[in-house]
């Protein structure tokens, strides 16, 4: 809260915030006043990120190019003091140059956006695969492949509903908090299979850099790897009906071995 | 174009007997043919849409002022985003810049009227039974359709009988839109007036000449999405059902290849206004006419090969992504050019900042952010992280609000002593103008940050963590509304007579034909064409 009130001067106008004074960074989840993409944990993620940044910067380049030409003009071309104006209306020369060095800035920016659409694109060769799917508000996960192949368990919002409707305090993972969440080991390529049940639903996890589609009927892929242990927070991304906002991802992503140990725990779990 | 030398009409007043006496009272409205007229229903049409748009947009930011469900459940938040989506497309913009043709192409290339004078009275009047067929659906079971303005199947499927109001609403707005857009083609290639050639014409001439081939080329796309929606609702058909061999997101590609042409449709004509008026208080020739009206021409072009990057997150081959972002990314050359231009129509000019300057200015300012972030968000990977949540809200509100919406202002300011014969009060439009800039800015600039940090859109309720921006957003939004009552205000007080008589050029820069005329206009125009030299 004190760093809003030091960056936009905008204490004053914000009465309510007192009320969360004490809302902390959500670890895997947004942070309070984050105004960019989030860093990422995975390769991908951590493209997009510096692919925005690159964006970024070309675009405040031309920006500042442009609008100072236009502020300059603003303030020296003025009526009020006695500016007479040219005639000059057209210049086949300025006329194509601002046609081609656009067009090759913009082939500048394709280049590097291309290798991550690529890389991105690419779910061939993975070390684990799991189905999620959604549903009228919540998601389906399978195991389909390897140690964990045959585990399945649906992942409900945990957020309960006394917090929404504002009786009770609200916890730090207020709405992307699950009862089961997807767990998966550090250092694999994990390719999820995404579908749905009903309507569109979109899987969606910023640290992780995948934002899937998930369609009725039909099956579509994304994937992550990440040597990053924690838990990584997202929500769905395609309108959905009423409880759109209530069906949050939550990944955890745990060491090889804790990988082994939860497979155990879950294949007893079954085996009762 | 503005090099036009006009020949003025000898005067004519002792051979229009062939026309009755002006029709007086509810007649000339409900029977309107006359072009000004009908134009002047157009516009205060879309203003109550924009009214009614804005206070669903208000109740939306009031819900979100907080973390937490405090004012809407749910459903009826969804009905809120997705009405406050279709009543500002088709009740607030498109009608509005359709008034602004109506009313302005025939006195720009000196025509009497348009082409089809009852069929334009037709296509007004569908308007406001389409906005009562929209706006009676929340009063129905279920209330209004909540599956979002882009109306996606499945979704949709699951809908009330508001659903199917709203999918007649469009039927009813697009065929209305259809016949405007004719009416505006045959008005422009058949009534000019003598040596009025193409090339001569005000750049909102060619803008809408364009604009309106677009409108007939998606307008039926639009109504062949939402027909198929209507016969998979109701007669069994399985187009977007997989279960029955149909495929969700085939409604997507038929919708988004009406969407994307649709966004232009609503900023061309907003160009063709800005490029009417960065002239006029630049006391200068618009830079690059040629080049404008190319650049135009190739905009809307593109806009019919890139509609599939709203759809980056549907999951399509790597080389569709990559077909999508690279066409995508080229839109920005032609855009870029019409920037430039209109910056250098302001190079050494004779500047003054009069309300539509500085609607205009603001127009370029705030509309190139928003192309900016058009072009961050063709960038597919960048898209992909970014899909659906605020950052695309904050993009699409920077260009349509920032863009269209101010080009509308703008041109209000721009004609309206034409129109009425009075000087609006100066003072007051550029309070209008500033406040609506700073709160404009102050409620969408946040909704970036919201969106990097990945916030969804559509979403009642949200983390603790997006409250601060949230509420800056619902400030800002409170702020801008209200400042369009004083915009309300002014333009009443004008047509009521207040403010400076208007002379016929009304701004000392001002060149073409509607400024050849008097202020206000007499009821028939051009009745004899102009000769243009």
């Amino acid at each position: 809260m004190k760093k809003l009130q030091g960056l936009l001067g905008l204490g004053a106008l914000l009465p309510a915030c007192t009320a969360w004074a004490q809302v902390q960074d959500m670890p895997g989840g947004p942070k309070v006043l984050q105004v960019n993409l989030h860093k990422g944990v995975t390769e991908i993620a951590e493209s997009m990120y510096s692919l925005h940044i690159m964006m970024l910067i070309i675009c405040t380049v031309i920006f500042i190019a442009v609008f100072g030409v236009m502020f300059y003009s603003i303030w020296a071309h003025r009526k009020s003091k006695g500016f007479k104006a040219s005639v000059f209306h057209e210049h086949m020369g300025v006329e194509v140059a601002w046609t081609v060095v656009p067009f090759i800035i913009v082939i500048a920016m394709a280049l590097p956006a291309t290798k991550t659409v690529v890389a991105m694109k690419d779910t061939s060769s993975a070390d684990i695969t799991v189905k999620a799917t959604g549903y009228q508000w919540k998601w389906g996960y399978e195991y389909l492949d390897g140690k964990a192949k045959g585990i399945n368990f649906i992942s409900n919002m945990t957020t309960p509903y006394d917090q929404i409707e504002g009786g009770a305090e609200k916890s730090n993972t207020y709405l992307m908090e699950v009862d089961n969440e997807l767990v998966v080991p550090t250092g694999k390529k994990v390719r999820v299979v995404i579908t749905a049940d009903d309507v569109i639903h979109s899987f969606f996890v910023p640290e992780l850099g995948v934002k899937q589609d998930a369609i009725p009927g039909f099956l579509r892929d994304a994937w992550f790897r990440t040597d990053k242990v924690g838990t990584y927070r997202g929500q769905c991304a395609e309108l959905c009906g009423q409880n759109h906002a209530f069906m949050p991802i939550v990944v955890r992503v745990v060491s090889p071995e804790d990988y082994d140990k939860w497979i155990a725990e879950q294949q007893k779990v079954a085996a009762k | 174009m503005s090099s036009t030398v006009v020949d003025h009409a000898p005067d004519h007043h002792g051979h229009d007997d062939h026309h009755h006496a002006a029709p007086t009272g509810w007649r000339r409205w409900l029977f309107a043919t006359n072009h000004k007229d009908i134009g002047t229903m157009y516009l205060l049409f879309s203003f109550i849409m924009l009214l009614e748009g804005g206070a669903l947009a208000l109740l939306i930011r009031t819900e979100l002022f907080e973390p937490g469900i405090q004012f809407f459940q749910p459903d009826l938040f969804n009905q809120f985003t997705t009405m406050h989506g279709l009543i500002m497309i088709f009740g607030a913009i498109m009608p509005a810049l359709v008034g602004f043709a109506n009313y302005m192409i025939p006195l720009q290339i000196g025509a009497s009227d348009m082409a089809f004078a009852r069929m334009n009275n037709f296509s007004f009047w569908l308007l406001p039974v389409g906005a009562i067929m929209l706006t009676g659906s929340f009063f129905v079971p279920g209330g209004a359709t909540a599956a979002g303005w882009t109306l996606y199947a499945p979704l949709s499927l699951q809908m009330g009988p508001g659903m199917d109001m709203a999918i007649f609403a469009v039927h009813i707005l697009g065929a209305s839109s259809i016949m405007g857009a004719i009416n505006i083609i045959v008005t422009i290639l058949n009534m000019r007036a003598p040596g009025m050639t193409l090339m001569k014409m005000p750049l909102f001439c060619w803008t809408w000449l364009i604009t309106a081939f677009l409108l007939i080329a998606v307008m039926p796309v639009l109504a062949a999405a939402v027909t198929m929606l209507l016969t998979d609702r109701h007669f069994g058909t399985g187009f977007f059902n997989a279960a029955a061999g149909g495929d969700p997101v085939l409604y997507q590609h038929v919708f988004w290849f009406f969407g994307h042409p649709e966004v232009y449709i609503m900023i061309l004509p907003a160009f063709g206004i800005v490029s009417a008026i960065i002239p006029t208080f630049s006391r200068k020739r618009l830079f690059g006419y040629a080049s404008m009206v190319y650049a135009t021409a190739a905009i809307a072009v593109l806009s019919f090969i890139v509609w599939a990057h709203h759809m980056f997150a549907t999951g399509m081959p790597v080389t569709g992504q990559l077909y999508f972002m690279y066409a995508t990314m080229l839109i920005s050359i032609p855009t870029g050019v019409k920037v430039f231009n209109w910056v250098a129509t302001m190079w050494r000019g004779s500047l003054t900042f009069e309300t539509p300057m500085l609607f205009s200015v603001g127009f370029i300012f705030v509309f190139t952010l928003g192309g900016f972030t058009g072009l961050i968000l063709a960038v597919a990977p960048i898209d992909i992280a970014v899909h659906d949540t605020y950052y695309v809200v904050a993009h699409f509100h920077y260009v349509l609000v920032a863009g269209s919406l101010f080009a509308l202002f703008a041109g209000t300011y721009y004609w309206l002593p034409k129109w009425t014969g009075r000087m609006y009060n100066e003072k007051l439009g550029k309070i209008h103008f500033w406040s609506t800039m700073l709160s404009f800015n102050l409620t969408f600039f946040p909704m970036h940050f919201l969106g990097l940090a990945g916030m969804p859109r559509r979403y009642v309720d949200y983390a603790p963590q997006f409250t601060d921006f949230h509420q800056v957003a619902t400030i800002g939004a409170f702020w801008f509304g209200f400042s369009q009552l004083l915009f309300l205000y002014i333009i009443l007080k004008t047509y009521r007579g207040a403010g400076e008589t208007a002379t016929a050029q009304v701004w000392e820069g001002a060149e073409g034909l509607e400024w050849t005329l008097p202020s206000p206009l007499p009821f028939h125009t051009f009745e004899t064409p102009p000769v243009v030299k």
